[in-house]
């Protein structure tokens, strides 16, 4: 569904991704990991179109979306949850999710009923600012506003980064619900390995913006990717 | 004590127009962060379409200028946001001196058009003279522009808070980058943002052919006042800018009564550098977890 060919990107003259490979077949999980500053939020931004790639190819559905805009990606069905649970503070939760629904250009409501539907209790807090949830209340929120538009893919960024561990585990049977019952394609960072293991189907370890080790649950012997990832 | 009521009025009606100029700069300045120093031009761009409209509908020009210059100046300001602003977003100086520029030779082009001196349009009839109340004179022009800046300020707050584009407008100014990853095109809304904001300052010219003659430099009389209108309210605030409007309207019009013009706005400016002082956030601030 999704594969990243050579990518390069960095920051100005700073480079940082040297040249990436990913596939992400459909309705796989596929995991980055990776230690803190290698590249993964950049990897990110960069497939999301958020970062301009200087070389290599995205492909999505065999379409070249390199050079698309972010709301054109997001709006080809690819959910994005960028890293630090982001969220509009000055608008409600009901209007965090009705903007991206919105953006979609439908007018019905039914993308915001259907991403409730997988945070009920976001539902109490329709009429409150953003701004004022707890961190974990906005990382759901996060997550809502991205299923807003029926992503084929979801791209997460550390969806359980610095939150509380009730929410973390709702966040993860949420991720696994969409995946089993909704054949969710999904894209993760996630930096808890135990989390990840049980997600994930796929892992691909990155170290210093090259990929390190690439491969499925049965191909990575019992703590290969525990001494990749130690410091 | 009658004199002293008289200037309420005055002073409300500096107010209303203050209000309906910076109004349009709460779209450019305070939700896109963009110094537009031709604002002020916008508005005379936005008078010169009444005193143009003049030729066809004479004296009820005025009104059918306010639309007419809604869309004229909103596209002036479409073209300058798509060729020249944003080119340059998050270089402010780059964007100040530009602007400033562009303001000169829109004056310039003005002078060309229309030739140096002041011009008058006509306000219908049914605006000349006025009612008296408790002994004080309320011209109808007056009524007219502050029922103006009211009705203008209910329609943008109703279109920031209740509209499709712009609950997108205040999401892109909250979190660009998250505007665009939730599928919003954040450049398409920074056009929109640009046409009304422009758009308001072409009826807010409409609007003071009501007060007075004009001319290529009626932009530069009000710009300045209109800045301190929205960086007094607090950035993006429209309950902020309406209040400071007035306050700012009152002030003007007592200092002048008690002193003259010119050292009206010195006091004036002396009591606003004395309140930013103080409060250099303005006086309504956004308030949430995230930014404190
Ligand atoms: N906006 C930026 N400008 C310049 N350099 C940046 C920027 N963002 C990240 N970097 C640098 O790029 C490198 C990769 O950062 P990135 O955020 O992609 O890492 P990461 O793997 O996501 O780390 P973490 O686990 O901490 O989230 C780091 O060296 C970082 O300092
Ligand atoms: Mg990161």
């Amino acid at each position: 569904m999704l594969r990243v060919e050579g990518l390069t990107a960095g920051y100005g003259r700073a480079q940082v991704l040297f040249g990436i490979d990913l596939e992400v077949p459909a309705g796989a999980v596929v995991s980055v990991m990776g230690r803190n500053g290698v590249g993964k939020t950049t990897l990110l931004n960069t497939v999301m179109g958020v970062l301009p790639a200087t070389g290599g190819r995205v492909l999505f559905d065999g379409a070249d979306i390199t050079r698309r805009g972010t709301h054109a990606r997001v709006r080809g069905r690819i959910g994005y949850v960028p890293q630090g649970h982001g969220t509009f503070p000055q608008l409600t939760v009901e209007e965090n999710l009705l903007v991206a629904w919105e953006a979609t250009g439908r007018r019905d409501p039914g993308g915001v009923a259907a991403a409730l539907g997988v945070f009920p209790r976001l539902r109490e807090l329709l009429k409150r600012r953003a701004g004022f949830l707890s961190g974990g209340q906005q990382q759901q929120l996060a997550i809502a506003r991205a299923l807003v538009t029926d992503p084929r893919l979801l791209v997460l960024d550390e969806p359980t980064e610095g939150i509380q561990p009730s929410i973390v585990a709702e966040i993860e049977e949420a991720i696994t619900t969409l995946h089993q019952n909704r054949g969710l394609t999904v894209l993760l960072v996630e930096q808890y390995l135990d989390i990840a293991l049980r997600l994930a189907d796929a892992f691909t370890v990155i170290d210093r913006g090259s990929v390190v080790r690439q491969g499925g649950r049965a191909e990575l012997r019992d703590g290969e990717i525990q001494r990749l990832l130690a410091i | 004590m009658h004199a002293l009521l008289g200037q309420l009025p005055v002073g409300l009606s500096i107010g209303a127009v203050l209000l309906l100029v910076a109004l349009g700069l709460n779209f450019t300045f305070g939700q896109m962060g963009v110094v537009n120093m031709a604002h002020g031009e916008f508005l005379m761009a936005g008078a010169y379409t009444a005193f143009v409209l003049q030729a066809w509908f004479g004296a009820q020009s005025v009104l059918v200028g306010l639309p007419v210059a809604f869309v004229v100046v909103g596209l002036m300001g479409l073209a300058l946001e798509r060729g020249l602003i944003r080119h340059f977003y998050g270089r402010p100086l780059d964007t100040l001196l530009l602007t400033w520029g562009v303001s000169l030779i829109l004056q310039q082009v003005a002078r060309d058009v229309f030739g140096a001196p002041n011009v008058d349009v006509a306000a219908p009839g049914w605006l000349a003279g006025g009612v008296d109340a408790a002994g004080v004179r309320l011209h109808y022009s007056r009524l007219f522009i502050l029922a103006l800046a009211v009705l203008c300020v209910l329609a943008v707050g109703w279109y920031l808070a209740r509209s499709r584009t712009g609950r997108q407008m205040r999401a892109v100014t909250q979190n660009r980058q998250l505007a665009a990853c939730s599928g919003i095109d954040t450049a398409r809304v920074d056009q929109i943002t640009f046409f009304i904001g422009s758009g308001v300052a072409g009826v807010a010219g409409v609007a003071l052919t009501l007060i007075g003659p004009i001319g290529p430099t009626l932009g530069s009389t009000y710009i300045v006042d209109a800045f301190l209108v929205v960086v007094v309210g607090g950035l993006g605030q429209l309950r902020g800018a309406v209040l400071a409007a007035a306050v700012l309207g009152l002030l003007n019009a007592y200092a002048e009564f008690w002193s003259d013009a010119s050292l009206a706005k010195v006091v004036v400016f002396a009591v606003i550098i004395a309140f930013l002082q103080v409060r250099p956030q303005g006086l309504f601030v956004l308030r949430s977890r995230a930014l404190t």
